[in-house]
């Protein structure tokens, strides 16, 4: 027997893990004139049907590469990615044709943007840019397309769908341009639903209502909702599990209340740390020393290593595998067991 | 191009002209909802786009309504030229040869015993056609290879900006020339040589909009609304077409309503070379260039074609300014 059959069994013999979409080892590089910079080192991560994940991270720490890949927006060149899996109930994404996988965004994996201004299209109307999802992927008529779109923009709790589904973006508050985006994303009852920092750009009590209504809407449909975030408070009312980036590897994964209980890695301690409280007042803020570190020139071992203040000489070498602290609760810490006993 | 704007722009665009007195133009860009209370009550809000806010300014633009009534009357003199004149423009009094303008011919006579009115009206039709196919033919080749040209970037765009480049290094009149002259064949059918012009032009002519379009496409692709087409599956012709191209053809219809001006005025100097028009088709060019020889004897045969052409020129630059105003949101706070 030749090798070829073996290269094949390989890939059949994967296991099923019967997980809605699971990344596993995902590498991103993007190659520029100064080299190549690795945004994504080795990611795995998985989400169930109905599961909010929440991705959280700095700017830099590879969060919005990690969602761009999986839905494969991501410009190649200058992004390449050299390994990894993504399934999608079962099937690798990554290995598709561009076609097949065209038809996979938007009714199977939709996603929202940080900024939905810009993430409008100026020169149609908002109502004209929810009835084409139904125009391009469900061939529907323009005026059954445009009787969904006014249902949508009520789904979106929009005032006066009716008289509004001819307006333009521009004529919308910020809220309610989140609104429509998230309408035109859960237009086609989407498995997976990303969203990049939905809530960042709007002010706080706009912010709770968007994540009051994509919770509502996660539950309504069953969707599986990756939450990219740097933001704690948001992540703690929604999601159910947390993955905490960092460098472009995952640095913790737990439950919500394991990972603000029991943080297992020292960057995680450091950003719970660093949130402002009330009863602090007058003392002043903590905050993790340093900046992230440079993409095209990462240290050896620990990515964390250069800021942490529990550093050992372990961590400038070696780089930290997962250790397993619960059942669903794993840190890239040398030192994760001593940190969770405190 | 206008079949890229969305269909219910038209009514819903603008608002009445009360309303749009009572807003400065400087706030064209903030959300405002322009909200008629009586058309509320009705359950109809007005609302106004991007291309509403520019027909607004352009109404009020005087400089508009010049160049839209120079430009209507030379193409009604295009279509209709029966409704200025009744006087044959090949009728050839040779015995009133270079008569000067009188009561019965108001702009004279030509060396031939042509009457120099009916000909200026009647040389409208071949000026404003080549201006128009060219105009028109440089646009939509130029925007559809400087489209392809932005949204594929890359090999694709480094070759296409190259050959665009070697075009664009010929001068217009020079290449126009030995082009001209390579086909100059028999045929000397009127719409063969207005098509011959014409086509010699779009030729020398696209890599100008092609260049407008595609920097103007580089400027629109990195929006998050072009990302976001993409992650709702939308395919690459869908999104250069449908998001990309309307948000990015602005300049190239100010451009092209320009070069509509410009392209008549090259067709006549085309013409008095020569190689462009030539008798028996009547336009101006062709006017101007059997007027040279008698021009200091009977200068009204030059003057008179020389007037309508640069007429007719003049309001197609006035009307791109005016768009060119209309469009440029710096441009509003006047």
């Amino acid at each position: 027997m030749t090798s070829a059959p073996d290269v094949v069994l390989e890939r059949t013999d994967r296991p099923d893990t019967g997980r809605l979409l699971e990344v596993r080892d995902l590498h991103v590089d993007f190659k520029g004139r100064d080299g190549v910079a690795h945004a994504i080192n080795g990611v795995d991560l998985h989400l169930d049907r109905g599961e909010t994940l929440a991705i959280l991270g700095e700017s830099g720490s590879g969060k919005s590469v990690t969602a761009q890949a999986i839905m494969g927006i991501l410009d190649m060149p200058p992004a390449v990615i050299p390994q990894g899996e993504i399934l999608f109930e079962g099937r690798d994404l990554l290995r598709m044709k561009a076609a097949e996988r065209r038809k996979i965004r938007g009714p199977e994996i939709s996603m929202i943007f940080q900024d939905a201004l810009s993430s409008l299209n100026p020169v149609f109307p908002v109502g004209w840019q929810i009835a084409e999802m139904f125009r391009q992927h469900r061939g529907m008529n323009r005026s059954d397309a445009k009787t969904e779109a006014v249902r949508l923009m009520d789904l979106v709790n929009i005032p006066a769908a009716k008289q509004r589904v001819n307006a333009y973006p521009h004529q919308f508050s910020g809220g309610m341009r989140q609104r429509i985006m998230i309408a035109m994303a859960v237009a086609l009852d989407p498995k997976v639903l990303i969203a990049d920092e939905p809530t960042t750009a709007l002010d706080v009590t706009v912010q709770a209502q968007v994540m009051e209504l994509l919770k509502e809407l996660q539950e309504q449909f069953q969707m599986g909702l990756i939450l990219i975030t740097h933001d704690l408070g948001v992540v703690a009312d929604v999601a159910d599990r947390i993955n905490v980036m960092y460098g472009g590897s995952i640095m913790e994964s737990a439950d919500v209340l394991d990972l603000y209980g029991h943080p297992g890695h020292p960057y995680t301690q450091g950003l719970l740390d660093s949130i402002p409280r009330l009863d602090m007042k007058g003392q002043e803020l903590f905050a993790i020393k340093g900046l992230p570190p440079s993409l095209t020139n990462m240290p050896e071992g620990c990515p964390f290593a250069p800021r942490c203040i529990h550093v050992q000489d372990k961590c400038r070498t070696v780089f930290p595998p997962l250790v397993e602290l619960g059942p669903r609760h794993h840190s890239a810490c040398h030192f994760a067991k001593e940190l969770v006993r405190g | 191009m206008t079949d890229t704007r969305p269909t219910s722009t038209g009514p819903l665009g603008g608002g009445d002209l009360n309303q749009a007195s009572t807003l400065s133009g400087a706030d064209a860009g903030s959300a405002v909802v322009v909200t008629d209370p009586t058309a509320a009550a009705q359950g109809v809000e007005r609302v106004r786009s991007v291309r509403g806010d520019a027909w607004r300014d352009l109404r009020r633009n005087p400089l508009f309504w010049v160049a839209a009534v120079i430009i209507t009357v030379f193409v009604v003199m295009a279509v209709f030229p029966t409704l200025f004149t009744s006087v044959d423009p090949r009728e050839a009094v040779l015995s009133e040869s270079s008569k000067s303008p009188d009561a019965q011919n108001i702009f004279g006579r030509d060396r031939q015993g042509y009457d120099i009115y009916a000909r200026c009206i009647y040389g409208a039709r071949a000026s404003i056609l080549v201006g128009l196919i060219s105009a028109v033919g440089a646009a939509i080749v130029g925007t559809i290879i400087g489209l392809v040209a932005g949204y594929r970037g890359g090999w694709v765009d480094a070759v296409i900006s190259r050959v665009a480049e070697v075009f664009f290094a010929l001068p217009l009149l020079l290449g126009a020339i030995i082009i001209l002259y390579t086909l100059r064949g028999d045929d000397d059918s009127y719409l063969w040589i207005i098509t011959q012009v014409s086509l010699v032009i779009i030729v020398l002519g696209w890599p100008n909009v092609f260049r407008l379009l595609r920097s103007s496409v580089l400027q629109v692709k990195p929006n998050d609304y072009v990302l976001a087409a993409r992650a709702l599956g939308a395919s690459p012709w869908r999104i250069s077409y449908s998001h990309i191209l309307p948000n990015a053809i602005g300049p190239v219809i100010v451009i092209s309503t320009i070069n509509f001006g410009a392209y008549i005025s090259t067709e006549a100097a085309l013409s008095f070379l020569g190689i462009g028009l030539r008798p028996p088709t009547v336009s101006w060019g062709v006017m101007i260039s059997a007027a040279t020889d008698s021009m200091r004897s009977s200068p009204h045969t030059l003057l008179f074609p020389a007037l309508f052409l640069s007429l007719a020129v003049l309001g197609f630059i006035m009307l791109g300014d005016a768009i060119r105003d209309a469009f440029d949101p710096k441009s509003k706070a006047r």
